[in-house]
């Protein structure tokens, strides 16, 4: 009974995937330049996924839209443009450096250097203690 | 002094940014569209699928463009207060999106139609033009078919007080 159970809860899982459309180019080089670009596009209805991972309405649509964008011939670069002149930056990944996004792509750095006058100021203050005196 | 003042600073500056994020709306996200002119469209007016609704209807006057679908719960929530600015006089457009025509016509039949005419999307083509990601969506359209503002989410008269109303200026010859 149990086996009948968990072998039809497989069989209708494996219908779901069976019946999943085939959403690509023929070309596998154009495929796997489709399939790169969708993994770096926000689905901005489910924020934390891409389009290529996202099963909701919107992403399939965005999905068909990137597709028909590289049959016109556009770059990469041009479909994440045509992408956040419609949606935003949000909806790329990585967002461009801007007047509102300087600090963002900046922080690391500036947070090293901050990070490092610390450092050296620690550093300085401890060389001019006498050596032997943490000893005892 | 130097060794409390600094760990304080920092404290206080990431302190801030977290109490800020602390009351934001991550599912909030402004449009990349106000200020810019409505993307163009021309699709079958719902009710008749025979006749084009498109931009240059719009023209000319402030008016609402409001993306709804009969799959939508919250589009059923708001939809009260759009006969309520109808009534008032506030000309609303429909972009019925990847909807059901069938559905669609018996929602506007039940509920009471507050739309001048809703234009078809059923791919979601022009709803990718708006950025549209999610029912439903308001857009205030200038005369000069500028995007004035867009919402996110159910209308209601609150959000209609502070974030439509004020930019609706008074033109000659229209009330």
């Amino acid at each position: 009974m149990r086996l009948r159970l968990l072998l039809s809860t497989v069989l209708l899982s494996l219908c779901c995937t069976v019946h999943a459309q085939f959403e690509g180019f023929e070309d596998p080089a154009l495929d796997a330049r489709y399939r790169e670009l969708i993994h770096t596009i926000r689905c901005m209805q489910c924020q934390n996924q891409s389009i290529a991972d996202s099963p909701s309405a919107t992403a399939v649509d965005l999905r068909r839209q990137t597709r028909e964008l590289m049959t016109d011939g556009l770059s990469d670069n041009e479909i994440r443009l045509y992408f956040a002149e419609r949606y935003g930056d949000f909806i790329n990944y990585q967002p461009p450096f801007k007047p509102t996004t300087w600090l963002l792509w900046s922080a690391p750095a500036l947070l090293v250097i901050l990070g490092g006058f610390i450092f050296a100021r620690i550093i300085r203050v401890r060389m001019q203690q006498p050596m032997d005196e943490d000893l005892s | 002094m130097w060794r409390y003042a600094i760990p304080a600073v920092i404290l206080l500056v990431l302190g801030g940014f977290f109490l800020r994020g602390l009351n934001l709306n991550p599912g909030y996200i402004e449009s990349a569209l106000i200020g810019k002119p409505a993307p163009a469209f021309s699709l079958p007016n719902l009710e008749t699928p025979s006749e084009l609704v498109s931009t240059s209807d719009l023209a000319g006057q402030y008016s609402l463009l409001n993306v709804w679908a009969t799959w939508c719960v919250e589009c059923r929530r708001e939809h009260g207060f759009l006969l309520d600015l109808e009534a008032s006089g506030v000309p609303i457009y429909g972009l019925n999106w990847k909807d059901e025509r069938p559905a669609a016509l018996e929602w506007l039949e039940v509920l009471g139609d507050p739309y001048i005419a809703s234009a078809v999307d059923y791919s979601g083509d022009i709803g990718i033009d708006y950025g549209v990601y999610g029912a439903p969506e308001t857009f205030l359209i200038g005369p000069d078919l500028t995007i004035l503002q867009k919402h996110l989410g159910p209308l209601s008269p609150a959000i209609w007080a502070s974030k439509f109303a004020p930019l609706i200026e008074a033109v000659p010859g229209q009330h």
